[in-house]
Protein backbone atom coordinates (compact mmCIF):
# COMPACT_ATOMS: atom_id res chain seq x y z
CA UNK A 1 0.00 0.00 0.00
CA UNK A 2 1.23 3.48 -1.05
CA UNK A 3 1.72 6.83 1.28
CA UNK A 4 -0.75 8.50 -0.61
CA UNK A 5 -3.77 5.87 -0.51
CA UNK A 6 -2.16 5.46 3.25
CA UNK A 7 -3.00 9.07 3.88
CA UNK A 8 -6.06 8.94 2.65
CA UNK A 9 -7.42 6.10 4.29
CA UNK A 10 -6.82 8.04 7.67
CA UNK A 11 -9.78 10.62 6.81
CA UNK A 12 -13.00 9.88 8.20
CA UNK A 13 -14.28 11.22 5.20
CA UNK A 14 -13.14 8.19 3.12
CA UNK A 15 -13.46 5.35 5.31
CA UNK A 16 -17.71 6.72 5.18
CA UNK A 17 -17.59 7.65 1.92
CA UNK A 18 -15.42 4.82 -0.26
CA UNK A 19 -16.63 1.42 0.75
CA UNK A 20 -17.16 -0.62 -2.82
CA UNK A 21 -17.71 1.60 -5.72
CA UNK A 22 -18.93 -0.87 -8.44
CA UNK A 23 -18.14 2.16 -10.95
CA UNK A 24 -21.78 2.26 -12.24
CA UNK A 25 -21.62 5.65 -13.17
CA UNK A 26 -24.98 6.79 -11.06
CA UNK A 27 -22.92 9.78 -9.15
CA UNK A 28 -21.83 11.11 -12.63
CA UNK A 29 -25.18 10.83 -13.64
CA UNK A 30 -26.08 13.13 -10.91
CA UNK A 31 -23.58 15.50 -10.44
CA UNK A 32 -24.30 19.64 -11.20
CA UNK A 33 -20.40 19.68 -11.51
CA UNK A 34 -20.66 17.22 -14.19
CA UNK A 35 -22.74 18.42 -16.78
CA UNK A 36 -20.93 21.80 -16.70
CA UNK A 37 -16.93 20.78 -16.25
CA UNK A 38 -14.70 17.94 -17.97
CA UNK A 39 -15.68 15.57 -14.64
CA UNK A 40 -16.28 12.37 -13.36
CA UNK A 41 -16.57 11.48 -10.24
CA UNK A 42 -16.82 8.30 -11.11
CA UNK A 43 -13.36 8.27 -12.29
CA UNK A 44 -11.86 10.25 -9.62
CA UNK A 45 -13.59 7.07 -6.96
CA UNK A 46 -11.88 4.15 -9.31
CA UNK A 47 -8.57 6.05 -9.58
CA UNK A 48 -8.78 6.30 -5.59
CA UNK A 49 -9.83 2.70 -5.16
CA UNK A 50 -7.16 1.23 -7.36
CA UNK A 51 -4.59 2.11 -5.28
CA UNK A 52 -2.30 3.35 -7.62
CA UNK A 53 0.08 5.71 -6.47
CA UNK A 54 1.13 7.46 -9.31
CA UNK A 55 -2.36 8.53 -10.63
CA UNK A 56 -3.36 9.56 -7.19
CA UNK A 57 -0.46 12.02 -7.03
CA UNK A 58 -1.93 13.07 -10.30
CA UNK A 59 -5.23 13.59 -9.31
CA UNK A 60 -3.72 15.83 -6.39
CA UNK A 61 -1.99 18.14 -8.40
CA UNK A 62 -5.14 17.92 -11.28
CA UNK A 63 -7.79 20.45 -11.66
CA UNK A 64 -10.48 17.67 -11.95
CA UNK A 65 -10.78 17.58 -8.08
CA UNK A 66 -11.47 21.27 -7.36
CA UNK A 67 -15.07 21.00 -9.74
CA UNK A 68 -16.77 19.19 -7.21
CA UNK A 69 -19.62 21.70 -5.94
CA UNK A 70 -20.10 19.72 -2.66
CA UNK A 71 -23.71 19.65 -3.07
CA UNK A 72 -23.33 15.70 -1.77
CA UNK A 73 -26.64 14.78 -4.69
CA UNK A 74 -23.76 11.73 -5.25
CA UNK A 75 -25.01 10.34 -1.59
CA UNK A 76 -28.61 10.11 -1.98
CA UNK A 77 -27.98 8.25 -4.87
CA UNK A 78 -25.33 5.95 -4.54
CA UNK A 79 -26.75 2.67 -4.62
CA UNK A 80 -23.40 1.51 -2.62
CA UNK A 81 -23.98 3.76 -0.24
CA UNK A 82 -20.49 5.47 -1.31
CA UNK A 83 -20.30 9.46 -0.86
CA UNK A 84 -17.67 10.46 -3.62
CA UNK A 85 -18.48 13.82 -2.74
CA UNK A 86 -16.78 12.70 0.73
CA UNK A 87 -13.75 11.27 -1.13
CA UNK A 88 -12.98 14.63 -3.38
CA UNK A 89 -13.45 16.60 0.23
CA UNK A 90 -10.23 14.10 1.38
CA UNK A 91 -8.45 14.06 -2.12
CA UNK A 92 -8.59 18.39 -1.41
CA UNK A 93 -7.54 17.80 2.23
CA UNK A 94 -4.33 16.29 1.15
CA UNK A 95 -3.55 18.12 -1.90
CA UNK A 96 -3.67 21.14 0.15
CA UNK A 97 -1.39 19.70 3.29
CA UNK A 98 0.92 18.61 0.59
CA UNK A 99 0.82 21.67 -1.18
CA UNK A 100 -0.22 19.91 -4.50
CA UNK A 101 -2.99 22.46 -5.17
CA UNK A 102 -0.57 25.18 -6.40
CA UNK A 103 -0.06 22.39 -9.70
CA UNK A 104 -3.07 23.35 -11.10
CA UNK A 105 -5.13 26.73 -11.83
CA UNK A 106 -7.93 25.62 -9.69
CA UNK A 107 -6.40 24.38 -7.38
CA UNK A 108 -4.46 27.66 -7.01
CA UNK A 109 -7.80 29.49 -6.05
CA UNK A 110 -7.33 27.56 -2.73
CA UNK A 111 -5.17 31.33 -1.77
CA UNK A 112 -8.16 33.63 -2.26
CA UNK A 113 -10.91 31.42 -0.49
CA UNK A 114 -8.29 30.76 2.41
CA UNK A 115 -7.80 34.37 2.62
CA UNK A 116 -11.18 35.68 2.50
CA UNK A 117 -12.57 32.98 4.43
CA UNK A 118 -10.71 32.20 7.21
CA UNK A 119 -9.82 36.25 7.31
CA UNK A 120 -13.44 36.53 7.52
CA UNK A 121 -13.92 33.87 11.04
CA UNK A 122 -11.16 35.37 12.62
CA UNK A 123 -11.34 38.57 12.27
CA UNK A 124 -15.59 38.87 12.17
CA UNK A 125 -16.32 35.41 13.62
CA UNK A 126 -18.43 34.95 10.56
CA UNK A 127 -18.00 33.66 7.17
CA UNK A 128 -19.37 36.18 5.12
CA UNK A 129 -19.44 39.57 6.16
CA UNK A 130 -20.72 42.57 4.69
CA UNK A 131 -17.04 44.42 4.97
CA UNK A 132 -15.42 42.18 2.71
CA UNK A 133 -18.29 41.17 -0.06
CA UNK A 134 -17.88 44.48 -2.15
CA UNK A 135 -20.44 44.58 -4.74
CA UNK A 136 -17.71 45.16 -7.56
CA UNK A 137 -16.65 41.68 -7.06
CA UNK A 138 -19.98 40.66 -6.93
CA UNK A 139 -21.86 42.14 -10.04
CA UNK A 140 -24.57 39.65 -10.65
CA UNK A 141 -25.89 40.97 -6.84
CA UNK A 142 -27.57 43.44 -9.11
CA UNK A 143 -28.23 47.44 -8.44
CA UNK A 144 -30.50 46.46 -5.71
CA UNK A 145 -27.46 45.07 -3.71
CA UNK A 146 -25.75 48.16 -4.78
CA UNK A 147 -28.23 50.38 -3.49
CA UNK A 148 -28.02 48.34 -0.16
CA UNK A 149 -24.37 48.68 0.20
CA UNK A 150 -24.40 52.40 -0.65
CA UNK A 151 -26.69 52.73 2.38
CA UNK A 152 -25.33 49.93 3.94
CA UNK A 153 -25.83 50.96 8.17
CA UNK A 154 -29.24 51.99 7.62
CA UNK A 155 -30.27 49.57 5.13
CA UNK A 156 -29.56 46.74 7.81
CA UNK A 157 -31.51 48.99 10.99
CA UNK A 158 -34.11 49.04 8.95
CA UNK A 159 -34.28 45.66 9.09
CA UNK A 160 -33.94 45.34 12.01
CA UNK A 161 -30.18 43.97 12.01
CA UNK A 162 -27.50 44.67 15.13
CA UNK A 163 -24.84 45.31 12.77
CA UNK A 164 -21.73 45.86 14.86
CA UNK A 165 -23.69 46.29 17.81
CA UNK A 166 -23.12 44.59 21.06
CA UNK A 167 -25.95 41.83 22.53
CA UNK A 168 -27.30 39.39 20.59
CA UNK A 169 -29.06 39.65 16.99
CA UNK A 170 -28.14 39.53 12.91
CA UNK A 171 -24.52 40.63 12.11
CA UNK A 172 -23.96 41.31 15.78
CA UNK A 173 -20.27 42.18 16.80
CA UNK A 174 -19.05 39.05 17.73
CA UNK A 175 -17.14 40.24 21.33
CA UNK A 176 -13.12 39.30 21.28
CA UNK A 177 -13.08 36.62 23.79
CA UNK A 178 -15.35 34.88 20.87
CA UNK A 179 -12.75 35.63 18.28
CA UNK A 180 -9.70 34.96 20.63
CA UNK A 181 -11.67 31.06 21.37
CA UNK A 182 -11.75 30.55 17.65
CA UNK A 183 -8.30 31.69 17.00
CA UNK A 184 -7.01 28.93 19.53
CA UNK A 185 -9.21 26.44 18.25
CA UNK A 186 -7.61 27.41 14.87
CA UNK A 187 -4.05 26.92 16.30
CA UNK A 188 -4.81 23.42 18.39
CA UNK A 189 -6.98 21.78 15.16
CA UNK A 190 -4.63 22.78 12.39
CA UNK A 191 -5.91 25.31 10.67
CA UNK A 192 -3.22 27.81 11.20
CA UNK A 193 -0.66 25.67 10.18
CA UNK A 194 -3.19 24.95 7.26
CA UNK A 195 -3.50 28.61 6.43
CA UNK A 196 0.45 29.35 6.84
CA UNK A 197 1.02 26.05 4.22
CA UNK A 198 -1.40 27.60 1.48
CA UNK A 199 0.46 31.07 1.88
CA UNK A 200 3.76 29.45 1.84
CA UNK A 201 2.98 27.51 -1.54
CA UNK A 202 0.82 30.22 -2.77
CA UNK A 203 3.97 32.86 -2.54
CA UNK A 204 6.55 30.27 -4.24
CA UNK A 205 4.47 29.58 -6.48
CA UNK A 206 3.63 33.32 -7.56
CA UNK A 207 7.41 34.05 -7.11
CA UNK A 208 7.67 31.53 -10.01
CA UNK A 209 4.72 33.10 -12.31
CA UNK A 210 6.78 36.28 -11.65
CA UNK A 211 3.88 37.26 -10.09
CA UNK A 212 3.51 39.79 -6.88
CA UNK A 213 1.06 38.80 -4.30
CA UNK A 214 -1.97 40.69 -5.28
CA UNK A 215 -1.40 39.99 -9.02
CA UNK A 216 -1.65 36.38 -7.89
CA UNK A 217 -4.93 36.80 -5.84
CA UNK A 218 -6.40 39.01 -8.72
CA UNK A 219 -5.03 36.32 -10.75
CA UNK A 220 -6.32 32.91 -8.81
CA UNK A 221 -9.82 34.90 -8.00
CA UNK A 222 -10.38 36.36 -12.08
CA UNK A 223 -9.19 34.12 -14.61
CA UNK A 224 -10.46 30.99 -15.69
CA UNK A 225 -9.19 29.12 -19.03
CA UNK A 226 -11.30 27.03 -21.56
CA UNK A 227 -9.62 23.95 -20.85
CA UNK A 228 -12.34 23.16 -17.83
CA UNK A 229 -15.55 22.72 -20.00
CA UNK A 230 -17.35 20.18 -21.45
CA UNK A 231 -18.00 20.92 -25.18
CA UNK B 1 -54.16 3.53 8.09
CA UNK B 2 -52.26 1.42 4.72
CA UNK B 3 -49.67 4.13 3.45
CA UNK B 4 -48.97 3.61 -0.07
CA UNK B 5 -46.37 5.46 -3.27
CA UNK B 6 -45.19 8.88 -1.68
CA UNK B 7 -47.71 9.03 1.43
CA UNK B 8 -45.72 5.68 2.04
CA UNK B 9 -42.26 7.15 1.61
CA UNK B 10 -43.46 10.63 3.57
CA UNK B 11 -44.74 8.42 6.88
CA UNK B 12 -41.23 6.71 7.02
CA UNK B 13 -39.19 10.19 7.16
CA UNK B 14 -41.55 11.74 9.51
CA UNK B 15 -39.72 13.34 12.30
CA UNK B 16 -41.00 14.55 15.90
CA UNK B 17 -39.92 17.63 16.32
CA UNK B 18 -39.82 19.25 19.54
CA UNK B 19 -43.04 21.59 20.30
CA UNK B 20 -40.46 24.16 22.78
CA UNK B 21 -37.21 25.61 23.79
CA UNK B 22 -35.10 26.43 21.19
CA UNK B 23 -31.21 27.66 20.99
CA UNK B 24 -31.17 29.26 18.36
CA UNK B 25 -28.16 30.26 15.81
CA UNK B 26 -27.64 32.18 13.15
CA UNK B 27 -26.86 31.71 9.49
CA UNK B 28 -23.57 33.36 7.71
CA UNK B 29 -25.47 34.25 4.34
CA UNK B 30 -29.08 34.80 5.89
CA UNK B 31 -27.41 37.67 8.08
CA UNK B 32 -25.88 39.42 5.48
CA UNK B 33 -28.73 38.87 2.97
CA UNK B 34 -31.84 38.29 4.32
CA UNK B 35 -31.14 39.53 7.55
CA UNK B 36 -35.05 40.48 7.97
CA UNK B 37 -35.90 36.68 7.72
CA UNK B 38 -33.62 35.60 11.05
CA UNK B 39 -35.71 38.69 12.25
CA UNK B 40 -38.85 37.57 11.56
CA UNK B 41 -38.55 33.69 12.60
CA UNK B 42 -37.79 35.03 16.00
CA UNK B 43 -40.47 37.55 15.96
CA UNK B 44 -43.08 34.54 14.26
CA UNK B 45 -41.76 31.87 17.01
CA UNK B 46 -41.66 34.25 20.38
CA UNK B 47 -43.99 36.84 19.99
CA UNK B 48 -46.63 35.48 17.83
CA UNK B 49 -46.50 31.58 18.85
CA UNK B 50 -45.34 32.28 22.41
CA UNK B 51 -42.37 30.12 22.30
CA UNK B 52 -38.52 30.20 23.72
CA UNK B 53 -36.07 30.52 21.83
CA UNK B 54 -32.87 31.60 23.11
CA UNK B 55 -29.79 33.34 21.57
CA UNK B 56 -26.43 34.56 22.69
CA UNK B 57 -23.96 37.06 21.21
CA UNK B 58 -20.77 35.05 21.57
CA UNK B 59 -21.61 31.77 18.75
CA UNK B 60 -20.38 32.29 16.30
CA UNK B 61 -20.08 30.90 12.47
CA UNK B 62 -20.22 27.64 12.42
CA UNK B 63 -16.90 27.23 10.23
CA UNK B 64 -19.24 25.02 7.34
CA UNK B 65 -18.61 27.56 4.27
CA UNK B 66 -15.21 27.65 5.11
CA UNK B 67 -15.16 23.61 5.46
CA UNK B 68 -16.93 22.78 2.33
CA UNK B 69 -14.78 25.77 0.63
CA UNK B 70 -11.70 23.26 1.83
CA UNK B 71 -9.78 25.95 3.74
CA UNK B 72 -9.94 24.84 7.10
CA UNK B 73 -9.42 20.89 8.34
CA UNK B 74 -12.67 18.92 9.45
CA UNK B 75 -10.78 18.75 13.03
CA UNK B 76 -11.34 22.55 12.64
CA UNK B 77 -14.78 22.84 11.95
CA UNK B 78 -15.90 20.13 14.59
CA UNK B 79 -14.55 21.91 17.15
CA UNK B 80 -16.12 25.02 16.61
CA UNK B 81 -19.04 23.09 16.43
CA UNK B 82 -18.47 21.74 19.58
CA UNK B 83 -17.77 25.20 20.78
CA UNK B 84 -21.25 25.86 19.89
CA UNK B 85 -23.05 23.07 21.77
CA UNK B 86 -21.09 24.01 24.71
CA UNK B 87 -22.60 27.20 24.67
CA UNK B 88 -25.98 25.46 24.30
CA UNK B 89 -24.56 23.33 27.28
CA UNK B 90 -23.87 25.69 29.38
CA UNK B 91 -27.33 27.91 28.84
CA UNK B 92 -29.46 25.14 29.76
CA UNK B 93 -31.12 23.47 26.65
CA UNK B 94 -30.79 20.60 24.62
CA UNK B 95 -32.75 21.05 21.76
CA UNK B 96 -30.80 23.20 18.65
CA UNK B 97 -31.96 24.85 15.85
CA UNK B 98 -29.80 26.60 13.09
CA UNK B 99 -31.14 29.02 10.56
CA UNK B 100 -28.46 27.18 8.10
CA UNK B 101 -28.74 24.84 5.83
CA UNK B 102 -25.50 24.47 5.63
CA UNK B 103 -24.85 24.37 9.48
CA UNK B 104 -27.70 21.99 9.64
CA UNK B 105 -25.80 19.45 7.90
CA UNK B 106 -22.59 19.82 9.09
CA UNK B 107 -24.12 19.28 12.40
CA UNK B 108 -25.76 16.15 11.60
CA UNK B 109 -23.04 14.64 9.37
CA UNK B 110 -20.80 15.96 12.86
CA UNK B 111 -22.66 14.25 15.52
CA UNK B 112 -23.44 10.84 13.04
CA UNK B 113 -19.71 10.74 12.38
CA UNK B 114 -18.90 11.08 15.89
CA UNK B 115 -21.59 7.56 16.54
CA UNK B 116 -19.63 5.94 13.93
CA UNK B 117 -15.86 7.20 15.19
CA UNK B 118 -16.55 7.79 19.37
CA UNK B 119 -12.96 8.21 19.41
CA UNK B 120 -12.55 11.23 17.16
CA UNK B 121 -15.65 13.10 19.51
CA UNK B 122 -13.50 12.06 22.43
CA UNK B 123 -10.11 14.02 20.88
CA UNK B 124 -12.81 17.14 19.77
CA UNK B 125 -13.55 17.20 23.72
CA UNK B 126 -9.68 17.38 24.42
CA UNK B 127 -9.54 20.09 21.74
CA UNK B 128 -12.13 22.14 22.52
CA UNK B 129 -11.19 21.91 26.32
CA UNK B 130 -7.49 22.80 25.41
CA UNK B 131 -8.77 25.68 22.91
CA UNK B 132 -11.66 27.42 25.57
CA UNK B 133 -11.75 25.57 28.74
CA UNK B 134 -15.19 24.71 27.82
CA UNK B 135 -17.46 21.35 27.99
CA UNK B 136 -20.26 20.18 26.38
CA UNK B 137 -23.40 17.90 26.04
CA UNK B 138 -24.79 16.91 22.75
CA UNK B 139 -28.20 18.41 21.57
CA UNK B 140 -31.22 15.54 22.30
CA UNK B 141 -32.53 17.42 19.11
CA UNK B 142 -30.78 19.27 16.26
CA UNK B 143 -33.84 20.86 13.78
CA UNK B 144 -33.27 23.32 11.19
CA UNK B 145 -35.43 26.60 11.21
CA UNK B 146 -37.68 25.54 8.50
CA UNK B 147 -38.62 22.24 10.46
CA UNK B 148 -40.01 24.83 13.16
CA UNK B 149 -41.91 26.43 10.78
CA UNK B 150 -43.08 23.30 8.96
CA UNK B 151 -44.21 22.16 12.79
CA UNK B 152 -45.88 25.84 13.46
CA UNK B 153 -47.70 25.60 10.14
CA UNK B 154 -51.14 24.95 11.12
CA UNK B 155 -50.77 27.30 13.94
CA UNK B 156 -49.35 30.14 11.40
CA UNK B 157 -52.36 29.15 9.22
CA UNK B 158 -54.93 29.67 11.58
CA UNK B 159 -53.58 33.21 12.23
CA UNK B 160 -53.18 33.98 8.37
CA UNK B 161 -54.54 37.44 7.05
CA UNK B 162 -53.90 36.05 3.53
CA UNK B 163 -53.80 32.84 1.79
CA UNK B 164 -51.39 31.99 -0.66
CA UNK B 165 -54.14 32.31 -3.75
CA UNK B 166 -54.96 34.35 -6.59
CA UNK B 167 -57.53 36.77 -5.66
CA UNK B 168 -58.26 37.69 -9.44
CA UNK B 169 -59.13 33.65 -9.82
CA UNK B 170 -59.73 32.20 -6.64
CA UNK B 171 -57.14 29.57 -7.79
CA UNK B 172 -54.69 28.47 -5.59
CA UNK B 173 -50.78 30.02 -6.87
CA UNK B 174 -48.56 27.49 -8.16
CA UNK B 175 -45.29 27.57 -5.97
CA UNK B 176 -42.05 25.94 -6.54
CA UNK B 177 -40.31 24.55 -3.65
CA UNK B 178 -36.65 24.27 -3.43
CA UNK B 179 -34.72 22.47 -0.63
CA UNK B 180 -31.48 22.96 0.39
CA UNK B 181 -29.00 20.25 -0.72
CA UNK B 182 -27.64 19.67 2.78
CA UNK B 183 -30.89 19.90 4.29
CA UNK B 184 -31.72 15.88 3.72
CA UNK B 185 -29.53 14.93 0.73
CA UNK B 186 -26.42 13.07 3.04
CA UNK B 187 -28.89 11.83 5.84
CA UNK B 188 -32.12 11.50 4.05
CA UNK B 189 -33.70 10.21 7.65
CA UNK B 190 -32.93 13.66 9.24
CA UNK B 191 -34.96 16.34 6.76
CA UNK B 192 -39.13 16.32 6.79
CA UNK B 193 -40.16 13.72 4.15
CA UNK B 194 -36.31 12.87 3.38
CA UNK B 195 -34.27 13.74 0.34
CA UNK B 196 -36.36 12.12 -2.46
CA UNK B 197 -39.68 14.04 -1.27
CA UNK B 198 -38.68 16.39 0.94
CA UNK B 199 -41.82 17.65 2.74
CA UNK B 200 -40.86 20.70 5.14
CA UNK B 201 -41.94 23.31 2.33
CA UNK B 202 -44.70 21.69 0.29
CA UNK B 203 -46.39 21.37 3.92
CA UNK B 204 -46.24 25.28 4.35
CA UNK B 205 -47.49 25.75 0.67
CA UNK B 206 -49.91 23.30 1.32
CA UNK B 207 -51.23 24.60 4.68
CA UNK B 208 -51.23 28.34 3.53
CA UNK B 209 -53.70 27.42 0.66
CA UNK B 210 -50.83 27.43 -2.49
CA UNK B 211 -50.32 24.30 -4.89
CA UNK B 212 -46.58 22.40 -5.35
CA UNK B 213 -45.61 22.78 -8.82
CA UNK B 214 -43.68 19.27 -9.57
CA UNK B 215 -41.11 20.15 -12.66
CA UNK B 216 -38.17 17.37 -13.91
CA UNK B 217 -35.20 19.70 -11.87
CA UNK B 218 -37.06 19.66 -8.67
CA UNK B 219 -34.05 18.64 -7.08
CA UNK B 220 -31.43 19.75 -8.68
CA UNK B 221 -29.14 21.95 -6.75
CA UNK B 222 -29.14 25.62 -7.03
CA UNK B 223 -25.75 25.79 -8.32
CA UNK B 224 -23.74 27.70 -5.19
CA UNK B 225 -20.97 24.79 -5.24
CA UNK B 226 -19.25 27.27 -2.21
CA UNK B 227 -16.16 27.83 -4.19
CA UNK B 228 -17.96 27.58 -7.59
CA UNK B 229 -19.38 30.94 -6.72
CA UNK B 230 -17.14 32.60 -3.91
CA UNK B 231 -14.60 32.79 -6.87
CA UNK B 232 -15.54 34.63 -9.41
CA UNK B 233 -14.10 32.62 -12.21
CA UNK B 234 -16.17 29.89 -11.10
CA UNK B 235 -19.37 31.42 -11.26
CA UNK B 236 -20.40 29.83 -15.00
CA UNK B 237 -20.69 26.96 -12.83
CA UNK B 238 -23.44 28.81 -10.43
CA UNK B 239 -25.25 30.46 -13.37
CA UNK B 240 -25.69 27.52 -15.43
CA UNK B 241 -27.44 25.01 -13.38
CA UNK B 242 -29.63 27.85 -11.89
CA UNK B 243 -30.33 28.27 -15.64
CA UNK B 244 -31.20 24.63 -16.15
CA UNK B 245 -33.53 24.91 -13.23
CA UNK B 246 -35.34 27.85 -14.34
CA UNK B 247 -35.48 26.29 -17.68
CA UNK B 248 -36.96 23.17 -16.19
CA UNK B 249 -39.84 25.18 -14.57
CA UNK B 250 -40.69 27.89 -16.82
CA UNK B 251 -43.27 25.70 -18.82
CA UNK B 252 -45.33 25.13 -15.39
CA UNK B 253 -45.35 29.11 -14.60
CA UNK B 254 -45.27 29.56 -11.33
CA UNK B 255 -46.34 32.07 -9.51
CA UNK B 256 -43.49 32.45 -6.73
CA UNK B 257 -40.52 30.21 -5.27
CA UNK B 258 -39.97 29.52 -1.73
CA UNK B 259 -36.63 27.79 -0.70
CA UNK B 260 -35.19 27.06 2.98
CA UNK B 261 -31.45 27.18 2.31
CA UNK B 262 -29.35 30.66 2.54
CA UNK B 263 -27.89 30.88 -0.50
CA UNK B 264 -30.78 29.38 -2.47
CA UNK B 265 -32.88 32.19 -2.83
CA UNK B 266 -29.87 34.47 -3.33
CA UNK B 267 -28.94 32.71 -6.29
CA UNK B 268 -32.00 31.93 -8.05
CA UNK B 269 -33.00 35.55 -7.71
CA UNK B 270 -29.57 37.27 -8.45
CA UNK B 271 -29.26 35.08 -11.15
CA UNK B 272 -32.42 35.48 -13.03
CA UNK B 273 -31.09 39.43 -13.23
CA UNK B 274 -28.24 38.06 -14.78
CA UNK B 275 -29.49 35.56 -17.27
CA UNK B 276 -31.96 38.40 -18.22
CA UNK B 277 -29.02 40.51 -19.14
CA UNK B 278 -26.78 37.86 -20.72
CA UNK B 279 -29.50 36.37 -22.54
CA UNK B 280 -32.22 38.67 -22.50
CA UNK B 281 -34.63 36.50 -21.07
CA UNK B 282 -37.14 36.72 -18.60
CA UNK B 283 -38.84 33.75 -16.76
CA UNK B 284 -42.30 35.00 -16.10
CA UNK B 285 -44.67 36.51 -19.03
CA UNK B 286 -44.95 40.05 -18.11
CA UNK B 287 -41.19 40.28 -17.90
CA UNK B 288 -40.79 41.08 -13.64
CA UNK B 289 -39.57 37.72 -13.55
CA UNK B 290 -40.24 34.83 -10.87
CA UNK B 291 -39.92 36.11 -7.11
CA UNK B 292 -38.36 33.97 -4.81
CA UNK B 293 -38.77 33.95 -1.08
CA UNK B 294 -37.62 32.19 1.83
CA UNK B 295 -39.83 30.30 4.01
CA UNK B 296 -39.82 33.04 7.47
CA UNK B 297 -40.79 35.48 4.35
CA UNK B 298 -43.79 33.59 3.01
CA UNK B 299 -44.98 33.28 6.68
CA UNK B 300 -44.70 36.93 7.40
CA UNK B 301 -46.98 37.80 4.70
CA UNK B 302 -49.19 35.42 5.09
CA UNK B 303 -49.44 36.50 8.85
CA UNK B 304 -50.51 40.15 7.60
CA UNK B 305 -46.43 41.91 7.99
CA UNK B 306 -45.68 45.26 5.49
CA UNK B 307 -43.32 43.54 2.99
CA UNK B 308 -41.12 46.32 3.75
CA UNK B 309 -40.37 45.30 7.57
CA UNK B 310 -39.52 41.91 6.57
CA UNK B 311 -36.75 42.43 3.78
CA UNK B 312 -38.57 42.14 0.42
CA UNK B 313 -36.66 45.28 -1.08
CA UNK B 314 -33.61 43.66 -0.96
CA UNK B 315 -34.66 40.89 -3.35
CA UNK B 316 -33.87 41.68 -7.49
CA UNK B 317 -36.86 40.13 -8.85
CA UNK B 318 -39.78 42.25 -7.74
CA UNK B 319 -42.47 40.98 -5.42
CA UNK B 320 -45.14 43.89 -5.99
CA UNK B 321 -46.67 41.49 -8.95
CA UNK B 322 -47.46 38.56 -6.56
CA UNK B 323 -48.85 40.89 -3.96
CA UNK B 324 -51.13 42.46 -6.00
CA UNK B 325 -51.78 38.98 -7.36
CA UNK B 326 -52.35 37.36 -3.58
CA UNK B 327 -54.38 41.09 -2.50
CA UNK B 328 -51.27 42.05 0.08
CA UNK B 329 -51.54 46.15 0.92
CA UNK B 330 -48.42 47.90 0.76
CA UNK B 331 -47.36 51.30 0.57
CA UNK B 332 -44.82 51.57 -2.73
CA UNK B 333 -43.32 55.01 -1.54
CA UNK B 334 -42.02 52.99 1.70
CA UNK B 335 -40.11 50.09 0.14
CA UNK B 336 -36.68 51.68 0.34
CA UNK B 337 -36.98 54.15 3.21
CA UNK B 338 -34.59 53.99 6.05
CA UNK B 339 -35.02 54.21 9.68
CA UNK B 340 -38.14 57.05 10.86
CA UNK B 341 -39.40 57.09 7.40
CA UNK B 342 -35.41 58.93 5.76
CA UNK B 343 -35.68 58.68 1.92
CA UNK B 344 -32.97 57.16 0.11
CA UNK B 345 -31.95 57.02 -3.50
CA UNK B 346 -33.87 54.36 -5.28
CA UNK B 347 -31.27 51.23 -7.11
CA UNK B 348 -30.81 51.81 -10.66
CA UNK B 349 -32.73 49.60 -12.80
CA UNK B 350 -32.01 46.55 -14.67
CA UNK B 351 -31.18 46.56 -18.46
CA UNK B 352 -34.05 43.83 -18.95
CA UNK B 353 -36.20 43.05 -15.79
CA UNK B 354 -38.73 44.85 -15.13
CA UNK B 355 -38.96 46.58 -11.56
CA UNK B 356 -41.65 48.14 -9.91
Amino acid sequence: MGKLYEELCKDYRVIEGLKTCINCGTCTAICPAAEFYRYDPRRIVDIVQSKDETEIEKLLKSDVIWYCGECMSCVTRCPRKNGPGLVIMALRNLSAKLGYFVCSEKGRQLYPLTKMLTGNILNYGYCIYPETFKWEDHPESGPVWKWHTEHLEESYKRLGANYRGDGPGVLRKIPQESLDELKAIFDVTGATERIETVNRCSEQKAKEMGLTMEEYFDKTFNECSDCHFND
Amino acid sequence: MIYQGKQKIWSEYQKEIPDDHWFYVRSCIRQNFFPASEKMFLEICRNVLGKDFYETEHHTTCGGIAYHCDTIPQETVMTIVARQFALMTEAGYSNYVASCITSFGNYIEILETWKEFPELETRIRELLWKACRREFRKPDYVAHASDLIYKYRNEIAARAKYRLVNRHTGEPLRVVEHIGCHYSKMFPSKGVGGAEYPYVLCGMIESWGGNVIDYPERRHCCGYGFRQYHVKANRGYSISNTHKKFESMEPYQPDMIITNCPGCPYFLDRWQYAISEMEGKTYSKDGYGIPVFTYEEVASLVLGYDPWDIGLQLHQVAVEPLLDKIGIEYDPARKYEGIDRKSLSRPELPGILKCC
